[in-house]
């Protein structure tokens, strides 16, 4: 059964089951290999995208939930070749270990600076509850989100 | 007149000396490149970009000509694991000096070309010009027989005050791949025709598999094939989410024998095993020791502490005409490839390996076992790839765990308050049960076979580094001492290495008890620790952390705020950590802000070492602070994040780390340099905040009332 799925502005027909976890259509029918899988139960946000705008654990959120919606993933942040500001601060703050649950970081923060460009300290922590790092990267990461709130601000 | 022995070969300096031509290490292209081929790989320490600063330094080109070769048993050198911190020291030291070698190889050919003296000649980039005019590049004078040769190592690398790019912060060369998206770890690997498996695990350690309705699972949607050996299971699927729907079915209906039997939850239950006791140190000196005024005794534990890789253990492995092809994030391709052999029956010749990057690694999870796990499941699909990604419950409830200690700790002071007598007694299982053809076959799945393979046995490695006994040995100056490591052998819990191994606990033991000692003493807890101390890269420290915290002398908390010290030497030879951590007591015991000071000798990329720094702080504070794998007396019951909480952004501290520069001093291996320090300096700043004195990890609300009541 064909599901159709708008994935960072394109139209996609997926042939999966509809139950079938939004992370792997998009992984191994997409190829959009920038969600990662974590724990498979919503509790690691390693697989976070947005759908409509909103962040989702995407490693439990069945496709069917995705149909008809608009879906942005890590691969849609950059525009024209240019890197999203929280990607460039990510580089500029070098706020990366092993990088795995990177992505899913980003995508959380976008959520949270495109309806609170400036948010506080406390605001940002509040908004990562949802992600790990096991690195131990947290306050770079958290420097390296108040650069792209300044950053996109200006 | 007898016949003298050949002469030995020279000794090499790092991973020159097991991988000797000067080709295993680097090739000069004619293309205007250079490749680099490093044993060790990346496991988000960022080693690969220091590799990178070395090579361009010591071979005068720029950064952007140089590429790393993918860590590969098909031309890899073979360095061993990725582990201990010895990636700068082993292969860090091999590369630089093939590069000195390798640039003074080519300056001998361009003074040829040129008709020149080697003094005339100077390199920028690659181009090596003569004062007198003329010049030739590397890219022309190289050729393949240039560094066919066995290394001398005469060649002496750069000193510091010639460097370029040794010491400049360097940006990681794999971030920006990893915050776009693009392919980087294996498990975004993508393989033509390539399927996916899934192991159904046991539920308990030692259970056997003894029933199971094959059919219904091969009649399931996408199934290509259901593999059964002994109690080994896993199921190959066309599409992932089929192989979890047979996953989740296979755990439903298989049929399992338990009879594991586990420990008893406190750590305590080492001091009733069996152990193999050894005197690490002895001083003695009975006429200070006949001064003691003062006796104080305390026991400290670990538990059970988990990697936790934040992306579960995954491989990709293919069967073809006989032989195998493996990516992996293992830390150590060729060891894995010693175990993989015998359980897949074939010669190590027909297993290629092949590193790819994983999830952060802090030492030995279950990257090797996943490995094994996709080659079993290949075989049963001759040239179809096949990635298995392990289920969240696998990783935590399979992966060996930092092994549960116990350290026990006496000390004597004199009227003056000098430590005049140290006693020290540790117990532990192994820290390393690491794959590399020891015997039998470390390899989860090998155990689980018809066939079984039996486990290594464990190694605990010597000292100095040491394993359960890393930093046992106090570096403060005692006239008395005896330490005892009890290494128990029975290990009923999987356990191996996590970073630090017992440095962890050992340093957490050894800075509570000086605390607790200066406490005794009347004395400022840093004052006590510079009193004992000779090394002065060790009081530099210190003497720095202090003064960038602002320590006041016998600063005191005020009830709910207070900070603590701790210090070490990492495997009392590696990088020097001192740090003071601000501590607040709300509802739990928080971490708000902690300043450390790092001496690790040369320091190639400065950023790195201080994400590194930083990293190994935080993970600590999530340590000390949260977390202990859980059990009963038959089962593992930690499985997910809610199971095993690791400290969260709303928790993470400020960290403000300050590097002690030593550029002409040998670089110190410096990723595990933090973690006992960081244990230790909260206990302490417990303490002075609250009175309350915690000796288990770790330090939960519950057990902060406890000490309160």
């Amino acid at each position: 059964m064909a599901i159709t799925l708008t994935v960072n502005g394109r139209t996609h027909e997926v042939a999966a089951e509809p139950e079938t976890a939004l992370l792997y259509v998009l992984r191994n029918d997409l190829k959009l290999k920038g969600a990662r899988f974590g724990c498979g139960m919503g509790q690691c946000g390693a697989c976070t995208v947005l759908v409509d705008g909103k962040p989702v654990q995407s490693c439990d959120f069945p496709l069917s939930a995705a149909a008809g919606k608009s879906v942005t993933t890590i691969e849609g942040l950059a525009r024209n070749g240019k890197l999203h500001p929280l990607q460039q601060a990510f580089i500029e703050e070098q706020a990366a270990q092993c990088g795995y649950c990177a992505t899913g970081i980003i995508m959380t923060a976008k959520a949270l600076l495109d309806t609170k460009p400036r948010p506080t300290d406390g605001e940002i922590r509040t908004a990562l509850k949802g992600n790990l790092c096991r690195c131990g990267t947290h306050y770079r990461i958290l420097r390296a989100i108040q650069r792209a709130a300044k950053e996109l601000s200006r | 007149m007898s016949q003298s022995a050949p002469a030995a070969p020279r000794k090499l300096p790092g991973s020159l000396e097991a991988n000797r031509r000067l080709d295993r290490w680097l090739r000069i292209n004619r293309d205007g490149t250079v490749t680099a081929f490093p044993g060790k790989v990346e496991i988000g320490q960022g080693i690969l970009t220091a590799l990178t600063q070395i090579v361009a330094e010591e071979l005068d080109v720029s950064l952007e000509r140089v590429r790393l070769a993918p860590t590969d048993t098909r031309y890899s050198p073979d360095e061993g694991m990725t582990s201990g911190s010895m990636s700068i020291t082993d292969g860090g030291t091999a590369l630089r000096y093939a590069a000195a070698e390798a640039r003074d190889l080519l300056l001998q050919r361009a003074a040829a070309r040129l008709g020149v003296s080697l003094e005339q000649l100077s390199v920028a980039d690659g181009v090596v010009s003569a004062r007198s005019g003329g010049s030739v590049t590397y890219w022309d004078l190289a050729s393949d027989d240039l560094l066919a040769r066995e290394a001398t190592a005469e060649i002496a690398p750069k000193p510091a005050s010639s460097h370029k790019i040794i010491g400049k912060p360097e940006p990681r060369r794999d971030i920006p791949a990893k915050v776009t998206g693009t392919p980087s770890y294996v498990h975004d690997l993508e393989l033509p025709g390539m399927l996916h498996g899934r192991i159904a695990r046991p539920p308990s350690y030692d259970a056997r598999l003894a029933g199971l309705d094959e059919a219904e699972v091969r009649a399931l949607p996408g199934v290509v094939k259901l593999v059964r050996d002994g109690s080994f299971l896993g199921v190959i699927a066309e599409r992932e989410e089929q192989a979890l729907r047979a996953l989740t079915r296979l755990k439903r209906i298989a049929r399992w024998e338990e009879s594991t039997a586990l420990p008893e939850a406190d750590p305590r239950f080492l001091l009733k095993e069996a152990s193999e006791d050894t005197v690490i140190s002895e001083k003695k000196d009975a006429a200070v020791a006949g001064r003691a005024a003062k006796s104080l005794e305390a026991e400290y534990t670990r538990p059970y502490t988990a990697h936790a890789a934040l992306g579960p253990s995954c491989a990709v492995a293919r069967f073809e005409d006989g032989g195998y092809t493996v990516w992996t994030h293992s830390q150590g391709i060729y060891p894995l490839r010693r175990d993989l052999a015998p359980v897949l029956g074939v010669a190590e010749e027909r297993i290629a390996v092949i590193h790819m990057d994983g999830a952060g690694c802090y030492g030995h999870n279950g990257a090797d076992d996943a490995a094994l796990d996709s080659a079993l499941l290949a075989r049963a699909v001759p040239g179809r790839p096949v990635r298995v990604q392990w289920m969240r419950e696998d990783e935590f409830q399979w992966e060996p765990y930092g092994p549960t200690m116990v350290v026990k700790l006496k000390g004597d002071l004199d009227r003056e308050g000098n430590v005049v007598a140290w006693t020290e007694d540790i117990w532990s299982n192994s820290h390393s049960t690491r794959p590399n053809g020891l015997g039998g076959v470390n390899l989860l799945a090998a155990w689980h076979l018809a066939k079984p393979h039996e486990a290594s046995p464990p190694r605990n490695p010597p000292l100095p580094g040491g394993g359960s006994h890393r930093n046992a040995i106090p570096i403060y100056e005692f006239p008395n001492e005896r330490v005892t490591n009890r290494l128990v052998k029975r290990m009923p819990v999987r356990v191996s290495a996590l970073r630090a191994l017992g440095a962890t606990a050992n340093i957490f033991a050894i800075e509570s008890f000086m605390d607790e000692l200066a406490a005794a003493a009347g004395a400022d807890p840093v004052e006590f620790r510079l009193r004992h101390l000779k090394d002065p890269r060790a009081r530099a420290v210190i003497e720095t952390v202090a003064a960038k915290a602002g320590w006041r002398k016998r600063e005191k908390g005020d009830g709910v705020r207070g900070r603590g010290i701790g210090f070490a030497r990492y495997k009392n030879g590696a990088c020097y950590v001192a740090e003071i951590v601000e501590v607040e007591a709300g509802n739990e015991i928080a971490v708000k802000r902690v300043w450390a000071a790092i001496d690790a000798g040369l320091v190639i990329n400065p950023d790195g070492l201080v994400n590194q720094t930083e990293g190994g702080i935080i993970q600590a504070v999530s340590w000390a602070l949260k977390e202990a794998v859980q059990y009963d007396r038959s089962r593992i019951l930690t499985s997910n994040w809610i199971d095993y909480p690791i400290l969260t952004f709303e928790e993470s501290p400020v960290v403000e780390v300050t590097v002690v520069n030593r550029p002409d001093q040998a670089p110190l291996g410096a990723g595990e340099g933090t973690q006992g320090p960081t244990v230790a300096a909260i206990a302490n700043a417990i303490h002075n905040a609250m009175g309350v004195r915690l000796r288990d990890m770790p330090f939960t609300r519950e057990r902060v009332l406890a000490a309160l009541s």
